[in-house]
């Protein structure tokens, strides 16, 4: 890794290591009096490894000019690796968040494991540790391929990839010991709030850069996305984030909002988060990995551009669907509601584009499961996008508001959805990245597929049916006009779902568990670098300095 | 300028353009999905010329049906209100003798009753009143502080050692830890407690001796507030020690670390947060509970 670095960037790599450890080293003197000292030999940590490996090969001989004839692919690899440690990971978690709503015995009795302090180490697992690093390396990817062009360096991705896990590290080790800032998916406290701006701005250099370096006269639609993704993310962030710490050497801070303000602020953030983390991003993995693998041309390149601007433009309106009957002023929610309806049509008009675009290739959707998981996760993205154009009507929503169908209803987005284009990306872009021709196992990919599927269907369907029985029965009255049931009875009713969800997820994280094998195995498949190297013919040599030159 | 060519599965043209491989067809957009937007925005425009929508500097359109979500969930309470007020009336000024033998009113006592209790109480005395290790059951009907109306009724409205001025004020003393007793004495007098009838794990054989010795220990210390023949006394709050129902425990240890430590259970008051009418209710229905155990 350190090898394909030129000299200047060991320089630059360094130097930015040892600010690391010194800020950590700061942050761990300031703050020892404060869980802030325990973040601070983390960060502290990070800066040193960062040191050490740049250090290990620092008089390694520079890489020749020839690797700009390349794509960079180094970074990717171990994004994608990451990815999938963290789907096991998060994914663990939200099977023991699950079983602790079963079984509230299973938080040990201990603070640190109590169900309200791991829930968030479970979404920010999934959402920012699997999403977010599946979502950087395929980005790598596919704007590399579809402009034609090499990044324009080589550390900045390495900064990108590192600075981003530092701040998921930092989440997920803050919320078990009570560092948080309570506003879901945006948990993380100001210090790694702030080192996420720096990372993210770094990360839209570092797209623009190597877009305004494409060898193609026009921008794919992936990258539309892509830049939509990264560029709304950046904003949501630096608004929802603002807040003042009580001190420089203190973990906690306080959000500049208040009142209705606030929750207007973290649900404007929320929803977009959805939409353009949870959506935006991987529809751009949609666009790239679905026809290369399927072998067939984009359904329509007009529909493609009346959803894109569809979806950007409706989407930024609808967060106070997540407010209905609270205090926010009605208007406001008749805004987020009628918005949300309209949000549909851009919406399953990506869906359809998508399945569309298979037509021609249906026979390979049935024997390639790869391809399989792109299509089932289209079919969830029409289906829960459905549901939430549902749930934002105002009368529907006084009845799934707080119940488990939202739930249901974010799982068949972020399992059937987001989770299963991923593994159906991963599993196209590993055999092209390590130059394997295929995965080490095209049945384990079947395995999983099924897994996968089953776990979202037993899930899905035992949290519709609890979610719907919940609101039921916190609005059912009695003969004499009051409330029939208490809180807890509901919960008792409950109890078979949380127990049927458990098993949903288990089967959903086996899955997970056996692609994170295969990818494994697939990499000790892959020929070595010299090999692929003399193995490649003059004609191919010459052919890919089509590639625009780094530097 | 780029030529496209013709896909031969469908026919149409694609844009010309390839991206690594990835070509585009130039089908035109679906009249469905227009027709789809136009139909949904019809109906938003619908929406907002009805309903409070769009701002306009302070203020904001709103709307021909002049709704407004504070006015209707009023008009709903009050409706609600205007639905429940004949028992809530009857309830509230009825005495406790005259709603126990209303029928009626007693089925309201029930069916209200079991919401409330759930909602409130159940946290702590479990769903069906049957209690847990340190909260009592109220299904025994073995009580603390007098199974009268009046009794339970004042015992929520000011908590067993709660904050309320009023408060219910009772104390296991600590006869161990503070000293009063030895171990071995304790120990006697859990033999004499097991020997009662309601002991959960009758010692075989019990030591007569400790037994006697403890009887003696326990005439001396612990009459004064669990009664003559330990048969407990609602005017300081003591239990029952000859029943079998117990809050901390029956068995050996449990008896020898309640009086070796003492007890303090803390019960909330509810005057401030329960109206008078969901109190009478609760009232009856804790009576209700106790009533059937038969
Ligand atoms: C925080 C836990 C808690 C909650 C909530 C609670 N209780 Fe209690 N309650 C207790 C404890 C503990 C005692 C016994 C106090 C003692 O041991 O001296 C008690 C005692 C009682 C008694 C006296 C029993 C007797 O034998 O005289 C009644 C009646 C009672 N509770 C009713 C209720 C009702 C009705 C509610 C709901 C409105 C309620 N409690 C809510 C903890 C609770
Ligand atoms: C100052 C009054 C007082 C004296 C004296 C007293 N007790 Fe108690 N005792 C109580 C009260 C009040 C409780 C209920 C405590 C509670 O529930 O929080 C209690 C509870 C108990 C319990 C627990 C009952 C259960 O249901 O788990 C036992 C056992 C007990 N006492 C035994 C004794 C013995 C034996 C002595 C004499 C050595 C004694 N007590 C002396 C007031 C007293
Ligand atoms: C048309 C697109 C969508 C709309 C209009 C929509 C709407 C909604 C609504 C109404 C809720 C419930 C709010 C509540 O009552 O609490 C919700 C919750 C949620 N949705 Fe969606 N949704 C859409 C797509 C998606 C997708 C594709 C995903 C996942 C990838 C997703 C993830 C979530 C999440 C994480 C929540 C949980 C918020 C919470 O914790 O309450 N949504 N959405």
């Amino acid at each position: 890794m350190v090898a394909q670095l030129t000299r200047n960037e060991r320089h630059i790599g360094l130097a930015l290591a040892v600010f690391v450890s010194l800020l950590g080293l700061a942050m761990a003197a300031g703050g020892k009096q404060d869980l802030f000292g325990i973040h601070g030999l983390i960060v502290f940590a990070f800066g040193v490894g960062s040191a050490f490996l740049l250090i290990s090969g620092f008089h390694l001989p520079e890489p020749s000019d020839e690797r700009l004839t390349r794509y960079y692919d180094d970074p990717i690899k171990v994004g994608l690796i990451l990815s999938m440690i963290w789907a096991v990971f998060g994914m663990f978690m939200g099977v023991w968040v699950a079983a602790q709503l079963a079984w509230p015995a299973l938080n040990f009795d201990m603070a640190w494991t109590s169900f309200g302090r791991i829930r968030p180490v479970h979404t920010t697992g999934v959402i920012f540790g699997f999403g977010g690093n599946a979502l950087i390396a395929t980005s790598f990817h596919v704007m590399q391929r579809t402009s034609r062009a090499r990044m324009p360096d080589q550390l900045s991705p390495w900064f990108v990839l590192i600075g981003y896990n530092l701040f998921c590290v930092l989440s997920v080790t803050g919320f078990p010991i009570g560092i948080t800032q309570s506003k879901e998916y945006a948990e993380a406290e100001w210090y790694a709030d702030l080192w996420l701006v720096v990372v993210w701005v770094t990360y839209l250099v570092l797209y623009l850069r190597t877009l305004a370096r494409r060898q193609e006269p026009h921008i794919y639609v992936s990258n539309w996305y892509f830049l939509a993704f990264i560029l709304v993310v950046a904003m949501l962030h630096i608004v929802n984030g603002l807040a003042l710490p009580i001190s420089l050497a203190s973990a906690k801070s306080y959000t500049i909002y208040s009142g209705v303000q606030d929750a207007m602020v973290q649900w404007w953030y929320g929803h977009n988060t959805v939409a353009f983390f949870l959506t935006a991003g991987f529809l751009g993995m949609m666009y790239y990995y679905l026809p290369t693998r399927a072998g067939r041309p984009i359904y329509s390149y007009r529909l493609s551009i009346i959803s894109f601007w569809g979806i950007t433009f409706f989407y930024v309106w609808v967060g106070s669907h997540h407010l209905h009957y609270t205090a926010l002023p009605h208007w406001v929610q008749t805004l987020g509601m009628t918005f949300s309806v309209m949000l549909l049509v851009p919406s399953w008009a990506s869906a359809a584009n998508a399945l569309l675009t298979l037509n021609g290739a249906w026979h390979k959707v049935r024997t390639d499961a790869t391809l399989r998981f792109m299509m089932v996760a289209a079919v969830f993205y029409g289906l829960s996008t459905f549901e939430g154009s549902f749930t934002a009507i105002r009368a529907v929503n006084s009845l799934s508001h707080y119940t488990d169908w939202t739930v249901a209803h974010v799982h068949a987005g972020a399992l059937g959805w987001v989770a299963l284009i991923t593994f159906g990306s991963i599993y196209a872009a590993v055999p092209r990245l390590w130059k394997t021709g295929q995965m080490y196992s095209p049945r384990l990919v079947e395995v999983h597929f099924w897994l996968a599927v089953a776990g979202i269907f037993v899930y899905v369907f035992a949290m519709w049916n609890s979610g719907i029985i919940q609101g039921l029965m916190w609005r059912t009255y009695n003969e004499n006009n009051a409330l029939a049931y208490s809180f807890i009875e509901s919960l008792v009713a409950m109890h078979p779902y949380y127990i049927a969800r458990t098993f949903g997820g288990l089967l959903f994280l086996c899955g997970a568990v056996v692609g994170f094998y295969n990818l494994w195995k697939t990499i000790q498949l892959a020929p070595r670098e010299q090999e692929v190297l003399r193995d490649q013919p003059a004609a191919v040599l010459a052919r890919s300095s089509a590639v625009q030159p780094g530097e | 300028m780029s030529v496209g060519e013709r896909d031969p599965h469908t026919g149409h043209m694609t844009t010309g353009h390839e991206w690594g491989g990835i070509k585009e067809l130039n089908t035109p957009v679906p009249k469905p999905v227009i027709w789809f937007l136009i139909g949904t925005f019809i109906f938003s425009l619908i929406y907002w010329v009805l309903m409070p929508a769009w701002p306009l500097g302070v203020t904001y359109t709103r709307g021909l049906l002049g709704l407004d979500q504070r006015d209707e969930v009023m008009v709903r309470v009050a409706e609600g209100q205007a639905a429940r007020a004949d028992w809530v009336k009857a309830i509230e000024e009825g005495s406790f003798d005259s709603i126990q033998d209303d029928e009626v009113l007693m089925d309201v006592v029930r069916g209200t009753g079991s919401s409330l209790f759930g909602d409130n109480c159940a946290v702590c005395h479990g769903l069906n009143g049957q209690g847990g290790p340190g909260f009592p059951s109220l299904a025994a009907g073995s009580w603390l502080w007098g199974g009268e109306p009046e009794d339970v009724w004042e015992t929520i409205r000011v908590g067993i050692n709660s904050d309320h001025p009023e408060t219910r004020m009772s104390e296991m003393l600590a006869f161990g830890r503070d000293q009063i007793l030895d171990r071995s004495t304790i120990l006697d007098v859990v033999a004499y407690l097991q020997s009662l009838p309601g002991s959960d794990d009758p010692q075989t054989p019990l030591d007569p001796e400790a037994v006697a010795r403890g009887e003696e220990t326990f005439a001396m210390q612990c009459t004064a507030c669990h009664g003559e023949n330990g048969q407990g006394d609602p005017a300081m709050g003591a239990p029952d020690l000859t029943d079998d129902v117990w809050i901390y425990g029956g068995d050996r240890d449990s008896l020898y670390w309640s009086i070796y430590r003492g007890r303090k259970g803390h019960m909330p008051h509810w005057e401030e947060r329960l109206s008078p009418v969901e109190r009478k209710i609760l009232t009856l229905y804790v009576l209700e509970i106790a009533k059937g155990r038969d």
